[in-house]
């Protein structure tokens, strides 16, 4: 079990953050446990999720941000609809993932290598190639053999394009993107 | 307008590939039951997952713009057939009912968005808007005899207050739309339990044990087939059910069909629209133990 010692690390500003950037009121949680008890995900996470609730409630941000559970939550709202108080609890774990990528924390860099590729492939294209993302996440990973033994399952039924289905306003596209990193930059 | 149902469609990028016959037997029922379609002009990716676990102005952005090319249609609304998609929309247009988020969204745009359209699934126009009636009167050739799980997936119909549609724990409609062509439906405990989503790529073992959960489930109940309205989960149980048996040391062989395919079959539409074909665990297993069961009962 981890001891962790309050009072030298709480961190007020994270708490505030979180709320802030989630619009949730973590100090509404009183650990029933319900959203662990309904979390798919709950068997492969290293902290609960709502242990995590209680970790933002005393403040603890490096041991919230550095979780493995950020990155497997698959956003299922299973927690949000069951959560007795009302708390948007699937919306702060996606906060959460938002405040570690801005720390540079990635424990499962697999999971962001999968994002990144994915949004990648839409600034490009203006909608998602799934083949050339396919490609640029093994290239990335160095997994070369990720999913092969499906490619003779899927290959044959014609779905998959090989060139991407690019759209007149892609550029519309890049510029959203465009437009985001600038006003996160400044 | 041409019809009393006319929609603004959105296909979402899996319409294009991995789910090409989702996105043809929608089109085809919609004709079928007098819906009028307009794609979305030049329609682009919502962003799916991955853009809301990066930031929400940016995933919101994505969605919007495809809501202010739908904003320049004659239409009732925006549906899509993915709930992906939709969760995207949906949430993306219930924020901008916050003005200053709406104005942050607008500031990635080149085109403000109003936000004023309704958004919804396919599956709730065809069951608020056309009617179970409607469909059921339209049945040439009943699904008797087939018995389905119907699996809903997580996000349909979650968190209620965003979705608006159904019950979040208990859904019916697709049940409903089922019994309406004769199927019979089995009581599906996992309806809105997670297939895994997106982590066939990074964590296979994760859909491994979630989707293994579910097609336990569904033999558990004696069902032929599943039917489903999501295109990621259509692909963990059918294209991925070949991986689930060899990390799990299962031996499924469980057809994985869309509910618009079910309903074109039942309406008696072409093959051609419907691509059957397209499944990787054949359906035909799932046909003859309905055509076995109807000869049952006939004699
Ligand atoms: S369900 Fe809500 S109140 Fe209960 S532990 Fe989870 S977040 Fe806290
Ligand atoms: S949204 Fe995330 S944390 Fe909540 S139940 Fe689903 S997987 Fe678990």
């Amino acid at each position: 079990m981890n001891i962790v010692s309050l009072s030298n690390s709480y961190d007020a500003d994270f708490v505030d953050e979180v709320e802030k950037e989630s619009k949730q009121n973590v100090s509404l949680c009183y650990q029933c446990g319900n959203c662990t008890a309904g979390c798919p995900y709950t068997s492969f996470y290293d902290i609960p999720v709502s242990q995590i609730m209680r970790l933002v409630q005393a403040g603890q941000r490096e041991t919230v941000l550095s979780c493995k559970s950020l990155w497997l939550c698959a956003t299922c709202e299973s927690c949000t609809t069951r959560c007795p108080n009302e708390i948007d609890v699937a919306r702060i774990m996606d906060v959460l993932r938002h405040m570690a990528r801005r720390a540079g924390k990635a424990p499962e860099p697999q999971v962001k290598t999968f994002t990144d590729s994915f949004l990648a492939s839409v600034e490009k294209h203006g909608r998602v190639f799934e083949m050339g993302l396919m490609v640029s996440y093994m290239t990335k990973t160095g997994r070369l053999m990720t999913d092969s033994d499906l490619a003779p399952k899927i290959l044959p039924k014609g779905k998959l394009a090989f060139t991407p289905h690019g759209i007149v306003g892609k550029q519309e596209v890049a510029n959203i993107f465009k437009r985001y990193n600038e006003e996160r930059d400044s | 307008m041409s019809s009393s149902l006319t929609f603004a469609y959105y296909p979402g990028c899996s319409g294009l590939g991995t789910s090409l016959e989702y996105d043809t037997s929608t089109r085809a029922i919609c004709a079928a039951l007098g819906v009028e379609l307009v794609d979305i002009p030049d329609w682009s990716c919502c962003g799916s997952t991955p853009a809301h676990t990066v930031d929400h102005t940016l995933s919101s952005a994505l969605s919007a713009r495809n809501i202010a090319q739908a904003e320049e249609l004659d239409v009732q609304g925006i549906i899509t057939p993915c709930p992906s998609c939709l969760t995207n929309l949906k949430t993306a247009s219930h924020r901008m009912e916050d003005e200053a988020f709406k104005e942050k969204v607008n500031k990635l745009l080149e085109k403000p968005v109003e936000n004023k359209l309704p958004i919804m699934s396919v599956l709730q126009l065809l069951h608020e808007q056309v009617g179970v009636e409607k469909v059921a009167e339209k049945v040439v050739k009943p699904l008797e005899g087939l018995r389905l799980a119907p699996y809903y997936g997580c996000i349909m119909n979650r968190p209620p207050e965003v979705m608006n549609f159904d019950d979040c724990e208990n859904p019916i409609a697709m049940d409903e739309l089922m019994a309406a062509l004769g199927a019979d439906v089995a009581p599906f405990p996992l309806k809105v339990e997670c297939c895994g989503a997106s982590f066939g790529v990074a964590r296979k073992d994760i859909v491994a044990k979630l989707s293994g959960k579910l097609l336990d489930a569904a033999e558990d109940v004696e069902a032929h087939a599943f039917v489903t309205a999501c295109p990621l989960c259509q692909m963990n149980l059918d294209l991925r059910q070949s991986q689930v048996n060899s990390l799990t040391g299962s031996k499924h062989d469980m057809p994985v069909f869309y509910y618009t395919q079910l309903i074109g079959k039942a309406l008696g539409l072409d093959a051609k629209s419907l691509q059957m074909d397209k499944l990787c665990v054949p359906p035909s297993k799932a046909f003859r133990k309905m055509e076995e069961a109807q000869q049952a009962n006939a004699s």
